[in-house]
């Protein structure tokens, strides 16, 4: 990590834009996530281990418990109110490059609970690279999501992926100091402006709020 | 070699007890707490003194959401409870509101259920013995099991179309009739079973290793057992022979021919060896229920209550009215509270339901039996190594979500 | 059909209550009120004998466990407003029997019956976490489920859905 950062200082950006291919292929190729298996999608990402749908072919070959360990964080399951300052704290202790999936409809957006003790979201609390719908996902769809992150690191630049500890990362262990992410943004900005959807396409079901 | 403080020697015997004890925060992330448990360790050495756990990271506020949901649409909510045995969640919801309607369901329908809840305890005890023995050591296990489970969830999704998330069963019946080519696929999967249940027990009943690991540790004695209300194979490997199909029959269970297995040794070697029993019991029953299933309805006859055929609706005026006002209205239940009980595979899950006329529920409660197996984990674990706490932790088989709910 | 089924909870519950004949008869006090329906009794008992009914229970009819401590709110208009619901079973004789006692708002105190079923700690304080329902003498009552410094309790009629405010900022 040390390395790459001097590299990248050192070097003219023509040679660090053809070290990126190479870093890069590193680094989506032996992408290993932190065991972060909350709930049934949990069982789903154990399914996606396992020997029928084997993650370990793409690269994921070990999860390793330790965050400051892992690449990538697989949150998979819905995000209680109490767990998510764990969930953040897990993510804080991932060192860069770090990646973060959203692994079934709960984590991506509270899913069927739409309740008082669900976080509605999971990039409320961290930012999100990749979103798995399902309820749960099936593991050939958890697979696409990690091909297509391995597609979206292929794209990276190496100089923004710096490990520098911000302030923001140190302020989020203290309580009462949430980073604002851009599930946040888009919450904040639609409720200033009025705009119940901040989607560009309408959708065609409209959300019922109640029952 | 009497030990010294101040000795010039850079290696210090230390041969005391150690003055003051450590609390260790084994947190809410960790490999082998299956799930989202932290538990609060107060350690001398690597002696556990007291273990507190600390739920509710994964409170979802379920029963909550009940009681804004109608009857039907709260069967979606309890497959996520506890997500590793849904048909049984879904059995007792949908049970308890037929024992407020006073339902009568079908043979054919009982049979079903019966079949499709045996082949989910099986799958269950997949995933308890694949993480038990993985957290202990053994790995080839873990993936041993889950290729068997991966079967199971096959014939699950084919029923149902969903692998882990079914709702298959309904409020006087089930969703729909078996798919064709399902008695010859299960057929083909409990011939295979035997063969993969001598596998595992190849793996690691004889094992050493697995003994001296399980042998002795978190011991609870018969009367601790039921006074802290345990319950399914952590009560009977205490000894104490009390299982729901047992004691308060459903579904028809007093009609199928299986023994309950007990182990008098009360510690994890009982309850592991009481969970590859009952594999081989639910293999029994799975057989029994496939040879009884004859053709007939599989919904009760109560067309308020019950959805009609999809050929029914298209053809026949009332079943289209009886389908709308099922879907959009609900149809209301009687007031009254029922309290009912099923046996699923992780011990004896309870739901007690008041309903007060109306479409929604009033209140319903899920006693889960993971929330209650947790509870006594301090008193099986005071006095055993912090690496025993692991082997513990999977012989209680605890599920969060069953037990935050 | 429908006479067969009755007949069978019937007979589920004619034991059960001459169990209830035989409480009234030790103290006429313990008892409020005998419900008889779906195959299932209830017993109503008054907030400050529910220890000595549970003991009596325990010792003379053998309801070594304790199933379930159910909390409940009948309503914010309602009173008493809240009910306690405690489910016994008996691994002698198999029965199921309800004990359940209604407490109004202004007060919501009830004794523990820890010092029967041990398995009763994590019930109560999951009752008061999720409705407010305070046991006296409960060795350790603090929220079980909620987080430890979450503002009212959640399983009130008077408590919204959605909660308070959106997870996003603290």
């Amino acid at each position: 990590m040390g390395l790459e950062n001097k590299l990248v200082d050192s070097l003219p950006e023509i040679l660090t834009v053809q070290l990126d291919a190479v870093v890069n292929w590193a680094r989506k190729s032996s992408l290993w996530p932190a065991t972060f298996g909350l709930a049934c999608c949990a069982i789903e990402m154990m399914n996606t281990v396992s020997a029928r749908n084997d993650l370990s072919r793409f690269g994921a070959e070990t999860f390793r418990a330790s965050p400051r360990q892992a690449d990538v964080m697989i949150v998979s399951g819905r995000v209680a109110r109490k767990m998510a300052p764990v969930v953040r704290r897990i993510y804080d202790q991932m060192p860069e490059p770090k990646w973060v999936i959203s692994m079934g409809a709960c984590a991506t957006s509270g899913g069927v609970f739409d309740n008082y003790a669900i976080v509605q979201g999971v990039d409320k609390i961290v930012p999100v690279d990749i979103y798995v719908p399902g309820c749960p996902p099936r593991p050939e769809m958890l697979i696409h999501g990690i091909m297509m992150l391995q597609d979206k690191i292929m794209k990276e630049r190496m100089r923004d992926r710096r490990d520098v500890p911000t302030a923001e990362a140190r302020d989020s262990i203290s309580l009462g100091t949430m980073p604002v992410t851009l599930g946040t943004q888009l919450e904040e900005d639609s409720a200033r402006t009025g705009v119940t959807r901040p989607y560009t396409i309408a959708s065609r079901h409209e959300r019922r709020r109640s029952s | 070699m009497t030990p010294t403080l101040g000795t010039n020697s850079p290696f210090e015997v230390l041969d005391r007890p150690l003055e003051s004890q450590m609390t260790l925060s084994m947190g809410p992330q960790h490999p082998s707490t299956h799930g989202v448990l932290r538990l609060e360790l107060v350690l001398d050495g690597e002696m556990v003194v007291k273990a507190v756990p600390d739920i509710g990271y994964l409170h979802t506020g379920m029963e909550k959401l009940f009681e804004y949901k109608k009857y039907q649409q709260g069967i979606v909510i309890t497959d996520r409870m506890d997500y590793l045995n849904p048909l049984g969640n879904n059995l007792v919801y949908v049970m308890a509101a037929e024992k407020l309607l006073q339902l009568e369901i079908p043979e054919r329908a009982q049979t079903i259920r019966v079949l499709m809840c045996e082949l989910q305890r099986i799958a269950s005890h997949m995933v308890w013995l694949g993480t038990h023995a993985l957290d202990i050591g053994a790995m080839t296990v873990f993936f041993f099991c889950f290729r068997q489970r991966e079967k199971i969830l096959n014939l699950i999704e084919a029923c149902s179309g969903g692998r882990m998330t079914p709702s298959y069963f309904r409020i006087g019946g089930i969703m729909m009739d078996l798919p064709a080519g399902f008695e010859k696929r299960c057929k083909q999967f409990l011939a295979d079973f035997p063969a993969a249940l001598d596998q595992f027990n190849t793996l690691l009943s004889g094992n050493t290793i697995f003994h001296s690991r399980t042998q002795g540790i978190g011991i609870i004695n018969a009367e601790d057992a039921i006074d802290w209300g345990l319950s399914g194979p952590c009560l009977r490997g205490s000894g104490v022979a009390i299982d729901v199909r047992r004691t308060n029959p459903y579904s028809s269970y007093e009609t199928y021919d299986f023994e309950i297995p007990v182990e008098d040794s009360c510690d994890v070697w009982a309850r592991y060896m009481v969970r590859m029993r009952e594999l081989k019991e639910s293999w029994k029953i799975c057989n029994q229920a496939l040879a009884r299933l004859k053709p007939g309805p599989v919904k009760a006859d109560a067309p308020k209550v019950v959805l009609p055929d999809r050929e029914d609706m298209k053809t026949h005026m009332d079943a289209l009215i009886h389908h709308f006002l099922i879907v959009t209205e609900g149809f209301n239940i009687p007031a009254g509270e029922v309290y009912h009980v099923i046996e699923a595979s992780k011990g004896e899950i309870g739901v007690y339901m008041k309903s007060d006329g109306g479409p929604k529920p009033a209140r319903v409660h899920f006693r889960g039996p993971s929330f209650v197996n947790l509870s006594a984990l301090p008193v099986m674990s005071e006095g055993e190594m912090v690496a025993d706490v692991v082997a513990i932790i999977g012989s209680l088989d605890i599920v969060l979500g069953e037990i935050d709910r | 059909m429908a006479e067969t089924l009755e007949t069978q909870q019937n007979s589920v519950t004619a034991p059960l209550v001459e169990i209830a004949d035989a409480l009234k008869k030790q103290n006429s006090g313990w008892l409020a009120e005998v419900k008889d329906a779906l195959g299932e009794v209830t017993l109503i008992v008054p907030n400050a004998f529910i220890v000595d009914v549970c003991w009596f229970l325990k010792t003379r009819y053998q309801f070594d466990f304790l199933s379930d401590i159910c909390g409940g709110d009948r309503g914010v208009e309602e009173d008493p407003r809240f009910e306690v619901n405690y489910h016994l079973f008996s691994t002698k004789t198999y029965y199921r029997l309800r004990l359940k006692v209604l407490l109004s708002e202004d007060a919501v105190h009830i004794p523990t019956v820890t010092n029967i079923w041990r398995t009763a700690n994590w019930h109560e304080r999951e009752t008061y976490d999720m409705f407010g329902v305070i046991f006296d003498g409960h060795p350790d009552l603090r929220r079980i489920l909620l987080p430890s410094d979450f503002d009212g309790h959640a399983l009130r009629k008077d408590y919204p859905l959605r909660g308070f405010e959106p997870y996003s900022l603290s």
